[in-house]
């Protein structure tokens, strides 16, 4: 299919202003300084764009929830802490196509008003953070930040600032926390950004990959984008393949795609490696729940994903995939691992819970767990739902949950031959 | 030699001039001042080597926090030393999905190579060995930063090659 939001990836240089305007850069920004105002958000409303950093709420929408005609500042904060596991797709765009990602924020900017963007990028992609440097400095150089940008009268900034590890900075109010300088503890919701966001004001938190589509959105409409997707899920979008396939990496797909496309067409992931048989896939990095392989005839899109009997979701799109050879039980006790270790401690039921889980998780693996600690684990998790301050809490439940949902089996099987049967990592 | 249990960092606590020009620019993108907390304990850290007290507690006069803040917020972020450390990490992936793709055998073939445990630095100073949570790499498993940089598609034969590197 046509490279769309990945067009410049292989594109020399791409992440120069000179490369990037000969390939199209910038056509959109000056389309929208001819515009009226008021007249991009239903454009992106209309372009059915939704959020890429894991929950798809759509674009538009969120835009139009900035209050209008205040004196206070309003800010775009950008979320570029790509940490969910099995997500490998704003590093790229950050690396190769900056100036994608820019010019979005200043139509962002322009749009809505706003006095400044900042780009809160992940500590650990230095690379990133250098070429997007590089990419402000430029665009100050030529006139596109600052003072009242070609002539527009839009005075608008954009700063990177870098995390320092800790995926929960990922959610979005622990990312705002976090720009203030604070530890990345996540607020209680309301208030919504939108209302109090950083510094008090209010702000509109995006992925990268979310505003780097916005430039597109306007270039080809938002007919064109509405129908390259399934319904109410516009645009083409990055997946992300990784595990045991044949073809791992990024490819640009349509929304809605098939899910079992993604997994074995030869144009993706090329299906399983030699030899082998696919058993499980997460469909959107590790808090989505896992599905069985009989479970791939599915659109790979925000809606259908979270449909009985799949009951999972579509998430950032990294798609994961097991064989035969792995055993689901350890994926679940390194998931659930990881889960305690990144979680922030503000509410109990996470903070002890992930312990808890992690632990029992651990035992059953390695076969020292008797039976009702399977039964004690899922009401464990169930627990953990539901009763937290950011949907954190929610994801260890549904995900871990996953597991004992779709393969009780496996778990049976460990606690029965008092071993596991797979082979070591 | 390497002291791992050092107290403190010899020598004046002092941002050099490229840094205090750093500090002001770094600065005067906020709105206050303490929002530059974690980007000026970045740029200490790469001057200083670590965050000892010594570091925290300039950094706190400078921004004017108490020394207490800046102690909670650095301990919260594992990228921020507080003991020191080498002076290359190298931070193997062994998240989901790299653990299933040979993750730990990197951790492993590292370990046995330089003599030390994930956590610990070789008596030289020169690497700490560390397991890191998914790298935004997934796709090239097994892989591995170091200095910032990635190294992907690891080979027993391509991770000695960049041992060999790192002094
Ligand atoms: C624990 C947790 C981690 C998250 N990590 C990320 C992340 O790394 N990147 C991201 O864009 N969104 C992440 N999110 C989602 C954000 O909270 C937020 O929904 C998103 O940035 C909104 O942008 P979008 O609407 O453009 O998708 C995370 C959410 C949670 C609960
Ligand atoms: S759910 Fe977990 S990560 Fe989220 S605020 Fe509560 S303790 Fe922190
Ligand atoms: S799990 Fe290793 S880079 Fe993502």
């Amino acid at each position: 299919m046509e490279r769309v939001i990945t067009a410049n990836w292989h594109v020399e240089k791409a992440y120069t202003l000179s490369v990037y305007q000969q390939h199209g850069g910038f056509k959109s920004l000056k389309k929208v300084f001819g515009m009226e105002r008021g007249a991009v958000v239903p454009e992106l409303i209309k372009s059915n764009l939704r959020g890429r950093g894991g929950a798809g709420f759509p674009v538009g929408a969120k835009w139009s929830f900035l209050p209008k005609g205040t004196d206070v500042p309003k800010y775009l904060v950008v979320n570029a802490d790509e940490g969910e596991p099995g997500t490998f797709k704003d590093r790229f765009i950050m690396e190769r196509d900056p100036h994608r990602l820019m010019e979005g924020c200043i139509i962002a900017g322009f749009t809505l008003g706003l006095k400044a963007a900042y780009i809160y990028v992940r500590g650990e992609l230095v690379l990133a953070t250098r070429r997007m440097e590089a990419a402000i400095a430029e665009l100050y150089a030529a006139g596109l930040l600052g003072k009242n940008i070609q002539g527009s009268g839009l005075d608008f900034d954009i700063y990177v600032h870098r995390g320092a590890g800790a995926y929960i900075c990922g959610e979005e109010t622990a990312l705002i926390e976090s720009l203030e300088g604070k530890t990345g503890q996540p607020r209680l919701k309301p208030p919504y950004p939108a209302v109090v966001g950083v510094f008090g004001c209010p702000t509109v938190v995006n992925n990268v990959e979310s505003i780097a589509c916005v430039p597109l959105v306007i270039e080809r409409g938002a007919e064109w984008w509405a129908a390259q997707g399934s319904e109410k899920n516009g645009g083409p979008k990055i997946v992300q393949i990784s595990g045991t396939v044949k073809r791992p990496g990024t490819y640009e797909v349509p929304n809605g795609i098939s899910l079992r496309d993604v997994v074995f067409s030869d144009l993706y992931g090329g299906g399983p490696l030699d030899g082998r048989t696919i058993r499980a896939v997460i469909p959107g990095g590790t808090s989505c729940p896992v599905l069985r392989a009989d479970q791939l005839d599915v659109k790979h899109d925000f809606d259908a994903l979270k449909e009985k009997p799949f009951e999972t979701m579509a998430g950032t799109s990294g798609v994961i995939v097991m064989d035969e050879t792995v055993c689901v039980v350890r994926i679940a006790a390194r998931i659930a691992r990881f889960y305690h270790h990144e979680s922030c401690g503000q509410c109990t039921p996470c903070r002890e819970g992930t312990g808890w889980v992690s632990k029992i998780l651990d035992r059953i693996e390695a076969g020292g767990a008797k039976r009702a600690e399977v039964d004690q684990l899922l009401d464990i998790v169930n627990n953990i739902r539901g009763n937290t301050i950011c949907p954190f809490g929610d994801a260890v439940g549904m995900s871990i949950g996953a597991y004992l949902r779709q393969f009780p089996e496996e778990f049976i099987a460990h606690v029965e031959q008092g071993r596991c049967t797979y082979p070591a990592w | 030699m390497f002291n791992p249990n050092a107290t403190d960092i010899d020598g004046p606590i002092l941002f050099s001039p490229e840094n205090e020009k750093e500090l002001a620019t770094l600065i005067q993108r906020y709105p206050y001042k303490r929002a530059a907390l974690i980007p000026v304990l970045h740029m200490a850290q790469s001057q200083f080597g670590w965050l000892s007290p010594g570091v925290m507690a300039y950094v706190a006069q400078r921004l004017e926090l108490p020394e207490g803040k800046v102690l909670q917020v650095a301990s919260f972020y594992t990228m921020f030393d507080k003991k020191p450390a080498g002076r290359h990490k190298v931070e193997v992936c062994t998240s989901v999905p790299c653990c299933m793709m040979g993750g730990f055998a990197v951790v492993r073939h590292i370990s046995e190579r330089l003599g030390i445990g994930v956590g610990e630095t070789t008596a030289d100073g020169s690497v700490t060995l560390l397991e890191a949570e998914c790298l935004a790499g997934c796709g090239y498993a097994p892989l591995l930063q170091v200095n910032g940089e990635f190294h992907e598609n690891l080979t027993p034969e391509r991770i000695d090659a960049l041992l060999a590197t790192l002094r």
